[in-house]
């Protein structure tokens, strides 16, 4: 695919009338400018420099144990960088508070184990907890937040189940939906589709381009790179031990890029819809 | 959808505490003596009733109605602090073994008042201290930080009771001073020994520790699904931790130094409360203190008068009713998926 095609083309595929009266989102920016990850003794990553932009969605991807969701720990303020800064906009991330920090940003886990149960609304509910005193009940603009982010991802019929009851899939889309109502203006996902069925893959990605769209900006851990590369505006392949590559997806999405990253060989084509397609060569041929 | 409305909050404490009130009549109005309820609506009437009735009613039942709902609503509420805090719906501070590190260090500071000159005002505070070391214990041994394993946590609270049990034993031996049956009141739990010059103090740590868990029941219920989730939502984690232990170690501490090692109210109460009125603690905790307040009372007034003219101590009525629960909830947590 083209150059030119790239600025729009998420944008291009994630058309959706239903978010065309979206509320306009204050979107972040993200700076990770020569991080460094240190696993006891061992250097995980090192000069780690890449930025997210209001209305862009960055892709996250990577062998592993690759170091994907601790950076996306990194970004969330919950562990700290031991080398190098990230900041927020003009601040840095490891200087906010708790909660200044989850009124910025978002974060959507891989799963999460409710040991209660809590109801699907109650749990979408309290991700209005960094706007609300100390002590208090939701407003009603709370309840209508997470009425219509209920709503948007299809799961409206959920509100009053106990989270125990539900799938891995479910539960997604619930931690999708909490995260939208915390009103973040960066939204960082750790392979937000792993669990989830082909609709609702595309269902949770549409959200995440409208939020874009509507200006926030949102970092994606994400295996499947042929999805990625049609939803994210950039991909950051992480391999050997630091960035292996950066940029648009036909830029990233190479055979010997990815081999850099994955160790192994892969064949890349434009599909139909001119973007990237990365299928694993399994050497038919030897 | 269902939420936390200002209605449902006052409907549902506005009932339990209709439920406290009745409970607490009839307890006051049940006993051996033969005062009853014609007597207790006389003085509610500020009329003049027989001096014995009013001995009987104002100066051996009151009391012990007054330590009942304190040492109920401490042990309930504890629980589900507990249970938010440790991701553990079988967690109390008695299965956990906080109730025993109290119990060890109150019955230490009384062995010690055998040899020099200790108030009994002292005894709540030793408890206190032995209930916070036992929580900082539990969560150095067992891993802490919610992390982990149910099973892990339940064994090492069974070794902190057997422990704590066998100390108290050793030291009520050594010190001389207890008979027997006094012991074993500490040991299984009682409501029978009012001690009006520790109540204030009592009273004072429960009014405390509740105030805390309700002051925090909101970052309770984000705690109960993980320190990240919570940290990520906005809650400073370590800080209020902190306080929501110390918060229940008071409470702990203060109820088990005036009644001993009575078990499973914190297990009992807040498991019963969650099938009716739901899991979000804001709700959860008050209705815990009130709801234990009037458990307590019941079970204390049906040990008063199970056994005509001999009185059961109160912590075998709350074994005998929590002990099968426990199992039960054990048994449906293994069902559905390994326990470690």
């Amino acid at each position: 695919m083209s150059a030119a095609s790239r600025g729009g083309k998420g944008r291009a595929h994630a058309t959706s009338p239903r978010d065309a009266g979206a509320a306009r989102v204050a979107g972040e920016r993200l700076g990770f400018a020569g991080v460094a990850v240190q696993i006891g003794e061992r250097t995980l990553l090192e000069g780690v420099d890449f930025t997210v932009a209001p209305g862009e969605v960055v892709a996250l991807a990577g062998r592993n144990g690759a170091g994907k969701t601790t950076l996306l720990r990194i970004a969330s303020g919950e562990r700290a960088a031991d080398a190098g800064r990230v900041r927020l906009g003009d601040d840095d991330v490891a200087r906010l508070s708790r909660r200044a920090l989850a009124r910025r940003v978002a974060l959507v886990p891989q799963d999460l184990h409710v040991p209660f149960p809590f109801r699907v609304g109650e749990l979408v509910l309290m991700g209005r907890a960094p706007h609300q005193p100390l002590i208090g009940l939701e407003s009603e603009r709370d309840v209508e937040l997470a009425r219509a982010a209920l709503e948007r991802l299809g799961i409206a019929d959920l509100a009053d189940r106990p989270v125990t009851t539900l799938s891995g899939g479910e539960r997604q889309l619930v931690l999708v939906a909490r995260a939208l109502v915390q009103e973040p203006g960066l939204l960082l996902l750790d392979e937000p589709t792993a669990f989830l069925d082909l609709r609702h893959r595309v269902e949770v990605l549409r959200e995440v381009r409208a939020f874009a769209r509507a200006g926030g900006s949102a970092l994606v851990v994400s295996h499947d790179l042929s999805l990625a590369a049609r939803t994210c505006d950039r991909i950051v392949l992480l391999g050997g031990g630091g960035i292996v590559g950066q940029g648009p997806p036909d830029h990233v999405l190479r055979p010997e890029t990815l081999r850099a990253a994955f160790g192994i060989d892969v064949r890349t084509f434009a599909g139909p819809d001119g973007a990237m397609v990365v299928v694993p060569d399994l050497g038919a041929g030897g | 959808m269902i939420r936390l409305s200002g209605l449902r909050l006052v409907g549902v404490l506005g009932a339990l505490v209709a439920v406290l009130v009745i409970v607490a009549l009839v307890a006051l109005a049940t006993g051996p003596s033969g005062v009853g309820v014609g007597d207790v609506m006389a003085l509610l009437r500020g009329e003049s009733i027989d001096p014995a009735a009013r001995d009987i009613l104002l100066a051996v039942r009151l009391p012990r109605l007054v330590l009942g709902l304190l040492v109920g609503a401490a042990l309930a509420t504890a629980g589900a602090v507990f249970q938010a805090l440790l991701r553990n719906p079988l967690a109390d501070p008695f299965v956990l073994g906080i109730s025993g590190g109290a119990a060890l260090a109150g019955i230490g500071v009384l062995a010690l008042g055998g040899v020099v000159a200790i108030s009994p005002r002292v005894v709540p505070i030793a408890a206190f201290g032995g209930g916070l070391v036992a929580t900082a214990l539990l969560y150095w041994i067992a891993g802490g930080r919610g992390r982990s394993s149910p099973t892990g946590l339940l064994l090492t609270g069974v070794v902190f009771n057997a422990f704590a049990s066998a100390g108290i034993v050793f030291l009520a031996s050594v010190a001389g001073f207890f008979e027997g049956s006094r012991i074993f009141l500490w040991l299984i739990g009682h409501l029978s020994a009012v001690d009006v010059d520790a109540a204030g103090l009592v009273a004072a740590s429960v009014v405390l520790g509740l105030g805390v868990a309700c002051l925090l029941a909101r970052s309770l219920n984000l705690l109960a699904l993980g320190d990240e989730t919570a940290a990520h939502l906005g809650v400073p984690v370590e800080a209020h931790r902190r306080w929501l232990l110390l918060a229940t170690s008071l409470m702990v501490g203060a109820a088990v130094a005036v009644s001993g090692l009575i078990g499973f109210v914190g297990l009992i109460v807040p498991h019963a409360l969650r099938l009716v009125i739901g899991s979000d603690h804001r709700l959860l905790v008050p209705a815990t203190a009130l709801a234990g307040a009037s458990f307590l009372v019941l079970s204390d007034t049906v040990a008063r008068t199970l056994l005509d003219g001999r009185e059961l101590p109160v912590g075998a009525v709350t074994a005998l009713v929590g002990g099968p629960l426990f199992i039960f909830l054990l048994r449906r947590a293994q069902a559905r998926g390994p326990l470690a």
